[in-house]
């Protein structure tokens, strides 16, 4: 509008077809229409398949006696009185579990290797660097079966366990049978005793913090916070008379009994996951510290600081703000890769729910559907609280 | 040691050296192997205890791994007595009878004998393909794209299925395994997600909502769950989707399975290459009249794509490794050759699994290991022009 009032002269005319936005008005509805039909096609062939095959369709089966066993459950549960929703909780339930342990046992065997491989030392480094070599170029499920069939059905019938400390821990190859700890009355003074010192610990550290801010004074956070927590339960403990018991698993002639049976698929797929995710996460953590500049470190020893108190205040906060976004990737791969439980019978929600379940109902596109959800909303829900953390961390720049 | 006698300027210092001294060689102990192992590995106390304990343990695994695949193998026999304890009275490492005898069976799966020599074709025409591309000073390597991204695909098609027009019998996919599958379902992966990928990673960054909308939603919903739910949803769901008659066999479903997750992976890292191309090279392309598909073609995505072959081969990678998983839903990768064949009463012995996971674990990393060497190898090529 503004040319033509100051050339005076009208625009070439552009035919309609060469007009952007036409052009992307009708590009828009012709890819709109293009989706709308395939997924308008994929409902009616699917309803008549379906139709034609007598499958039921709809969540109806959710409320049906699941009827068939489940190996490791952390909520009760019965084939013979639970429901395929109860068995959906189990899988997810079981799903968390190996994913928590796993998180937590690859993030400190990922930290450990990614400064291995920084040190100056040379055989560490190279070990390590030998070790995320070999570990990430071999496919995650050829490990899983490797542990699960070369390494824990090796190991020696449950007649000749291994022993270890004298009794109490059985490695087979049922598993690894480990003391149950069974509270007495009582024990919930130190369970109480737990919760204050956490919150105690976290008043104290507030309380340092804004001391610090207000007179530069430093208090021992690290030690107040670690006999808060620590030590005040085992104080507790040791006063109500340590109402706790140890069931050691007993060597029958025949079985193991009593005790917590880690199951042999259990710690297959968590040693498989932690071992292959720490490979990953050594690499980050490596970038991560190597992202911090020279000149940070050495303008902090130049301030008189000394290099513990370097490693904690600067290097780490600020190399915590490049590996945290790529840390959470791994940490989601690693609960997207706990599905290949299915290949060593762990049973975690793909176990159960798109082969057990899906089998009985052969309710396929509700099953699969309900499975993908799930990691869908682990997934997106991680990214979320990623995006949130990443905004308040992020480098404020002039 | 005599002392130089030179010029006293200064009455009250009796000697003054008034010549450089020849440098003296550094001590023994600081330099060559010894100085070399005193400052890496023996530095302070902390550190030699550590040497030790690391030292222990790769000669721990590094003999315990020789001790099984070669000092305590067995290498000759006809079928599980060989490499039992009981017949050969010594401990039993790798059973390697078991791998000759299986050797083909890990290749080709159960393709006819007699038609084998058509999937040793397919796996020349694709090294020749690979090779084009890889290198990245080869002649025509337009010619080379061409020829991977569409002759191989079509030739490899009409060998390994058959075309009985041209006397080629058909071959049920069926009867396809071992590595010839995990080398088609990578392929097919690496062929398909490249340009579906790019396709997305545009429509992302577009500015029709609709089409970033659709390509948003595709990526995140495939990136945000498990290969394995995707590999359910096309091995049971598929099926159901299309109209009756037209069900696509076992190993189409598991390829659009993968390339469909590959793409979108893809996407990502492409989207990754086109963000960090600066303003300026957009702004200077509509500058000179460029319209968006030249401005693309000729400008952005060359630079973008260069940028970020380090990236696209990691990707690929993984889509190698990846593969594997299709061994759940019941093809026979070379995983899943293994996996059939361990348990075969033939050679079932307590040493054949951890022989055929060996076999499948050196194929994998030496396949992985090349592919992430190259794209190291690039991103230094790729660094060196950044350099001045």
């Amino acid at each position: 509008m503004s040319s033509e009032q100051v050339t005076g002269t009208r625009p070439p005319r552009v035919p309609l077809y060469n007009d952007p936005r036409i052009r992307s008005v009708v590009y828009q509805l012709a890819l709109a229409a293009i989706i709308a039909f395939v997924v308008y096609s994929a409902t009616t062939n699917a309803i008549e398949h379906l139709q034609r095959a007598h499958i039921a369709s709809g969540f109806g089966f959710w409320n049906q006696t699941a009827g068939f066993d489940i190996s490791q459950s952390l909520i009760p549960y019965e084939a013979s009185a639970s429901t395929y929703g109860d068995a959906f909780w189990v899988g997810l339930l079981n799903t968390l579990l190996v994913a928590a342990i796993g998180i937590v046992l690859a993030t400190v065997l990922g930290f450990v290797i990614g400064i291995a491989r920084l040190s100056k030392n040379w055989i560490v480094s190279r070990a390590a660097t030998g070790y995320v070599e070999t570990i990430r170029n071999i496919p995650l499920l050829l490990q899983l079966l490797f542990w699960y069939n070369s390494v824990l059905k090796g190991l020696p019938a449950i007649r000749d366990s291994i022993v270890f400390f004298g009794g109490g821990f059985y490695l087979n190859n049922r598993g690894f049978m480990v003391p149950k700890p069974d509270p007495r009355p009582g024990f919930g003074w130190v369970e109480i005793a737990f919760v204050i010192g956490i919150v105690g610990a976290v008043a104290f550290y507030s309380w340092a913090r804004k001391r610090q801010m207000r007179t530069g004074q430093q208090a021992p956070v690290f030690w107040v916070g670690l006999g808060l927590i620590v030590g005040l339960p085992l104080v507790v403990l040791l006063l109500a008379g340590v109402p706790i018991h140890f069931e050691s698993p007993q060597a029958g002639r025949f079985n193991i009994t009593g005790g917590v049976d880690l199951q042999p698929e259990f710690v297959a797929l968590l040693l498989g996951l932690s071992i292959y995710t720490a490979a990953f996460i050594s690499e980050v953590v490596r970038a991560g510290i190597l992202a911090v500049s020279h000149g940070q470190v050495e303008a902090s020893y130049s301030l008189g600081m000394k290099p513990g108190p370097t490693l904690r205040l600067i290097v780490v906060p600020q190399a915590m703000r490049v590996i945290i976004p790529p840390l959470t990737n791994q940490y989601l791969n690693l609960i997207k890769n706990s599905s290949l439980a299915v290949a060593i019978g762990y049973p975690d929600l793909v176990q159960i729910f798109t082969g057990t379940v899906l089998n009985q109902t052969g309710q396929a596109v509700e099953v699969v559907a309900i499975t993908m959800l799930v990691y869908l909303f682990i997934s997106l829900t991680t990214s979320l609280l990623m995006n949130l953390y990443n905004r308040r961390v992020a480098l404020v720049e002039r | 040691m005599t002392m130089a006698e030179g010029d006293l300027a200064v009455a009250e210092i009796r000697f003054v050296q008034g010549q450089y001294l020849p440098p003296q060689p550094a001590p023994m102990r600081m330099t060559g192997a010894i100085g070399w192992v005193r400052a890496n590995l023996l530095s302070t106390p902390a550190n030699i205890v550590l040497t030790v304990l690391v030292l222990a343990l790769v000669v721990w695994i590094v003999y315990g791994i020789v001790d099984f695949l070669i000092v305590d193998a067995v290498w000759t026999g006809a079928d599980r007595t060989a490499c039992l304890a009981s017949t050969v009275h010594r401990e039993v490492g790798a059973c390697w009878p078991f791998v000759w005898d299986r050797l083909s069976y890990f290749i080709y799966g159960s393709y006819p004998i007699p038609e084998r020599w058509r999937v040793d074709v397919f796996f020349a025409l694709l090294a020749v393909g690979v090779a084009w591309m890889l290198w990245l000073q080869a002649p025509r390597r337009d010619l080379g794209a061409l020829y991977f991204f569409v002759v191989l695909p079509i030739v490899s098609f009409i060998l390994l299925h058959g075309f009985a027009a041209i006397g080629l019998p058909l071959v049920d996919t069926v009867l396809w395994g071992g590595v010839l599958v995990t080398i088609v379902l990578a392929t097919v992966g690496i062929v398909v997600s490249l340009p579906i990928g790019i396709v997305l990673a545009l429509g992302r960054r577009s500015r029709m909502p609709a089409v970033q909308f659709f390509s948003t939603v595709f990526i995140e919903f495939v990136r945000g769950v498990p290969l394995i739910t995707v590999l359910f949803m096309a091995s049971v769901m598929l099926p159901l989707f299309v109209p009756e008659g037209f069900e696509p066999d076992k190993l189409l479903r598991a390829m659009v399975g993968i390339a469909l997750f590959a793409s979108a992976y893809m996407a990502e890292v492409v989207r990754a290459g086109l963000q960090a191309i600066p303003r300026g090279q957009f702004e200077g392309a509509m500058a000179v009249g460029l319209g968006y598909r030249p401005m693309m073609r000729l400008i952005i995505l060359p630079q973008a794509l260069r940028i970020t072959i380090p990236n696209i081969v990691n990707t690929y990678i993984g889509l190698f490794k990846d593969t594997s998983l299709v061994t759940i839903i019941g093809i026979f990768d070379l995983l899943n050759t293994i996996e059939v064949s361990r348990s075969d009463p033939k050679w079932a012995t307590p040493v054949t699994s951890t022989t055929g996971y060996a076999v499948a674990a050196m194929f994998y990393l030496a396949f992985c290991y090349g592919m992430s060497r190259y794209a190291r190898a690039t991103e230094a090529r790729l660094g060196k022009s950044d350099k001045r």
